[in-house]
């Protein structure tokens, strides 16, 4: 009906009906949980951000960095500790104020204030200033050549906005502070705000002052936005044609919806790696039977897990094809993964009892596995799977399946022994992983290591990466952390995860491993 | 009387005050919040200091004595989750709890007495079997299950109804209604079924089997012996009875209809206070959890203080003794 008007009134226009426009409506597992740009460094959180608010740089389906507040950019010539951002002019926010680099040194500055959730991302910054109306300096303790990698998710806000709305500070929940930021938008970017109530529905209509006007296709003029919790629910809404997106479609229900007419599936490999942990670092384990000594801190016992699990196996039967078996924790669009990192261990049981009754455990032993049930796709099930190929080589697993609220704190605390785990890489870079996930854990890197490895060199080497500025000597350094990660068996490799977008088939709108539509480049016909 | 009015109200309080501490100490079985709140980047040190921040370092009783301390002068926190008041998150979303309840509530209770009464008087009838067996279903299928099926039926099949949502709302006042528009009267229907349904059923049985007993009564052998017309039998002498028992039980429904509103709302993504609860507890959401339980207990004790304070306005021999002396 309201396409039909829009229709008709774009014919009495005289616009050619050729290019269609309309509403979509889109919906989600999970709402955005506040409309503060800094406030939270989570996906469903940043999607719903980025058609209001936009960052320096963007990535590409593939990966790479695009332009979008920024139009290039480069070490400066006379100091490689500093990263010079040329911005694009001529761009207005959306309350009409004009955009320039004061709000950029305002908007990275307050990114990376204490209550910020970004603020490790710029973690290696020390300075900003602004050099021109149109450029902006960002000074690194020492050179880091993969800085503008940190930014695409980072986004700029208006400085005189933020002050004359109190929203200089991100929100401070744990003191009952409110913020006029967390439900309020001001961005530069193709969509504004028109309505929101949170858990229920935001309604984004097209800024009509968007820069990138002419540049992208632009078709959606409306959206309005609805998370949907139940999977059930989610696949009957978009088979009913009451929404015409959505994201997270369950894997059982893919066959349902490729089916029906008029709509489609989108898919792409996800930026993110499903893996077990190990606890290798402890004198003993609390969950297991063996006395004095702690199986997992024998590799040959970690490599027998390895090679038992059948990653086949679980894409098939588990992930019903909607995986992508692999052999290291690293995406494949990871600066440092290769195919030979990536090759999937072959199972062979035999081999990992011989390797079991080497290290002394040919009877087994008894192992406790915490698993997440409501964080990864079918992520029980998957631990399901691992507990019967385990007792294959005689490790007999309980299998403790709980929320995430109560899964993730195990890690943090370090109290499980054998866990799984998910990790997606913002960054694209290797050394994001080395140091949430390898490096040793103490105050500042290794929060999410819970197997107690501790490597001093191999910490020396990580963190050397952070100023190393000739890329090849760097990617070598990569390199050979990798080598010791998979030598060692650090963790076992599981898949990385295959998303799946449905949407109506006019909606032409391809899927991308960070799971994040932008509606700008979507066409409707 | 008034001693007793106090004690009574004292009591409840005190029931209060121990669900609260129940609720509390079971909040970190639920999990750590901190985890939720923090980005995956989050060091060691950060949630360290979040914890200290939020006071999660603190023995339970101090917790729950902060909380408490703040609670009564008004103050119910801010949620963790989504970073709002809580008592605004409360206000905007019971008015569509309390509205899907009351047309469940309503729904039960009228098709429950029609259909009870229909199967008493027809006993042994073809549609009396069909509706008992029925009602076995109703009273032992699973909401969700009962929700998903009414979705796949009305909304995807015949494409009568809407799937998900509570369809567009009018705001009056500090209210939120859907009863107003079209799209709100269609997207109540399907929830509205699938809450009142148990009740229903519950209801239905329990007319028939209070009419049942009641029609055997000697008073309507006598009234149909005096030619009474068989409607005014049925509905003046033997509903009349029947349903004193049945007001009693479905005013403590009520109660439950509002507090197990929680699945149906998560199958339809009706944005109430049991959606609201639901994400509470996935993201632990300590003050808004807090404050829906506390609210709900509220609830529970009030209903029951009013039952037992009309039970004793009905009925004089359950007043307390001192009340008899006198007479």
């Amino acid at each position: 009906m309201t396409r039909s008007l829009l229709l008709a009134a774009a014919l009495l226009a005289g616009v050619a009906p050729s290019v269609q426009a309309g509403p979509l409506r889109w919906a989600r597992a999970g709402d955005s949980l506040t409309l503060d740009p800094h406030a939270k460094n989570e996906g469903p959180t940043h999607t719903l951000a980025h058609q209001i608010y936009e960052p320096l740089l963007i990535r590409d389906a593939s990966g790479g960095l695009e332009p979008a507040l920024a139009t290039d950019w480069a070490p400066s010539p006379q100091d490689p500790g500093v990263w010079v951002f040329n911005l694009r002019q001529g761009v207005t926010f959306q309350d009409g104020a004009a955009f320039d680099s004061a709000d950029v040194v305002f908007s990275l500055n307050r990114a990376r204030s204490g209550r910020s959730d970004m603020k490790e991302l710029l973690a290696s910054v020390t300075g900003l200033r602004a050099t021109g109306p149109y450029q902006v300096e960002i000074v690194t303790e020492g050179p880091n050549p993969i800085l503008p990698g940190n930014l695409t998710n980072i986004f700029i806000m208006d400085e005189d906005w933020a002050r004359a709305n109190d929203a200089v500070e991100v929100q401070n929940i744990s003191a009952g502070e409110v913020s006029f930021a967390a439900t309020h938008a001001n961005g530069t970017g193709p969509y504004s705000l028109v309505s929101r109530d949170p858990d229920v529905k935001t309604v984004l209509t097209q800024n009509p002052g968007y820069w990138g006007r002419g540049t992208f296709a632009l078709q959606v003029t409306d959206i309005v936005f609805t998370p949907i919790q139940n999977p059930a629910t989610r696949v009957a809404a978009l088979l009913t044609g009451e929404v015409d997106f959505i994201q997270d479609v369950p894997v059982q229900d893919l066959n349902r919806v490729a089916a029906e007419p008029g709509l489609e599936l989108r898919s792409a490999p996800q930026n993110r790696v499903i893996f077990f942990g190990l606890n290798m670092g402890a004198p003993d384990l609390q969950s297991d039977d063996v006395e004095g000594v702690n199986p997992l801190a024998d590799a040959r016992v970690r490599q027998a897990m390895n090679i038992a699990l059948n990653r086949d196996a679980i894409r098939q039967v588990v992930m019903r094809g909607q995986s992508r078996p692999t052999g290291v924790i690293a995406p494949p669009f990871v600066n440092g993964w290769t195919a030979e990192l990536d090759r999937v261990p072959a199972t062979d049981v035999t081999r990992a009892k011989a390797l079991m009754a080497r290290a002394g455990f040919e009877d087994g032993f008894a192992i406790r596995l915490d698993c997440p049930n409501d964080r990864y796709v079918n992520d029980e099930a998957i631990c399901q799977a691992a507990v019967g190929m385990l007792a294959q080589i005689g490790i007999s697993v309980a299998l403790d399946a709980k929320p995430k609220a109560q899964h993730f704190p195990l890690i943090a605390n370090g109290t499980t022994d054998f866990y799984l785990l998910g990790w997606g890489v913002p960054t694209y870079d290797s050394e994001y992983i080395f140091n949430f996930l390898i490096h040793s854990r103490d105050d500042m890197r290794g929060s999410w290591n819970a197997t107690g490895y501790s490597n001093p060199d191999l910490d020396a080497k990580i963190e050397a990466l952070a100023s190393e500025t000739d890329m090849d000597a760097r990617n070598a350094a990569i390199a050979e952390i990798w080598q010791v990660v998979q030598a060692e068996t650090l963790y076992l490799p599981i898949h990385d995860q295959v998303l799946n977008w449905g949407a109506t088939a006019k909606l032409g709108l391809a899927a991308n491993p960070e799971d994040l539509p932008r509606f700008k480049y979507a066409t409707l016909n | 009387m008034r001693a007793h009015l106090i004690r009574r109200v004292l009591q409840s309080g005190l029931v209060l005050l121990v669900v609260g501490f129940v609720a509390f100490s079971m909040f970190r079985f639920v999990g750590d919040p901190v985890d939720n709140m923090l980005g995956p980047e989050r060091t060691q040190a950060d949630i360290a200091r979040l914890r200290t921040d939020l006071g999660l370092d603190r023995p339970i009783p101090v917790q729950y004595a902060r909380y408490l301390a703040q609670a009564v002068q008004g103050n119910l926190g801010v949620s963790y989750r989504l970073g709002r008041p809580v008592a605004d998150i409360l206000a905007e979303r019971a008015p569509a709890t309390l509205e899907l309840a009351a047309v469940s509530g309503l729904l039960a209770l009228v098709g429950g007495v029609a259909l009870g009464v229909l199967t008493a008087i027809r006993r042994g009838g073809i549609a009396t079997g069909v509706l008992m067996t029925l009602s076995l279903v109703g009273v032992s299928l699973p909401t969700f299950l009962i929700g998903i099926g009414l979705i796949y039926v009305f909304a995807i099949c015949l494409g009568w109804l809407p799937s998900f949502g509570r369809g567009d709302t009018v705001q009056i006042g500090g209210w939120t209604t859907g009863l107003l528009t079209a799209s709100g009267r269609r997207a109540l229907i399907l929830p509205a079924l699938t809450l009142g349904l148990y009740q229903m059923t519950l209801i239905m049985r329990l007319v028939r089997s209070q009419m049942l007993e009641v029609l055997s009564h000697d008073h309507i052998r006598f009234a149909r012996a005096r030619g009474l017309p068989e409607w005014r039998v049925l509905f003046r002498h033997a509903l009349q009875n029947a349903l004193v028992p049945v007001i009693t039980v479905a005013g403590l429904q009520l109660g439950s209809i509002i507090a197990f509103a929680i699945v149906t709302e998560t199958v339809f993504q009706w944005p109430g206070l049991g959606l609201m609860f639901i994400n509470a507890i996935r993201f632990v959401d300590i003050p808004v959890m807090a404050a829906y339980l506390m609210l709900i207990s509220a609830m529970f004790v009030a209903i029951n203080l009013l039952v037992d304070l009309l039970y004793l306005f009905i009925d004089p021999r359950l007043r307390p003794a001192q009340q008899r002396s006198g007479g």
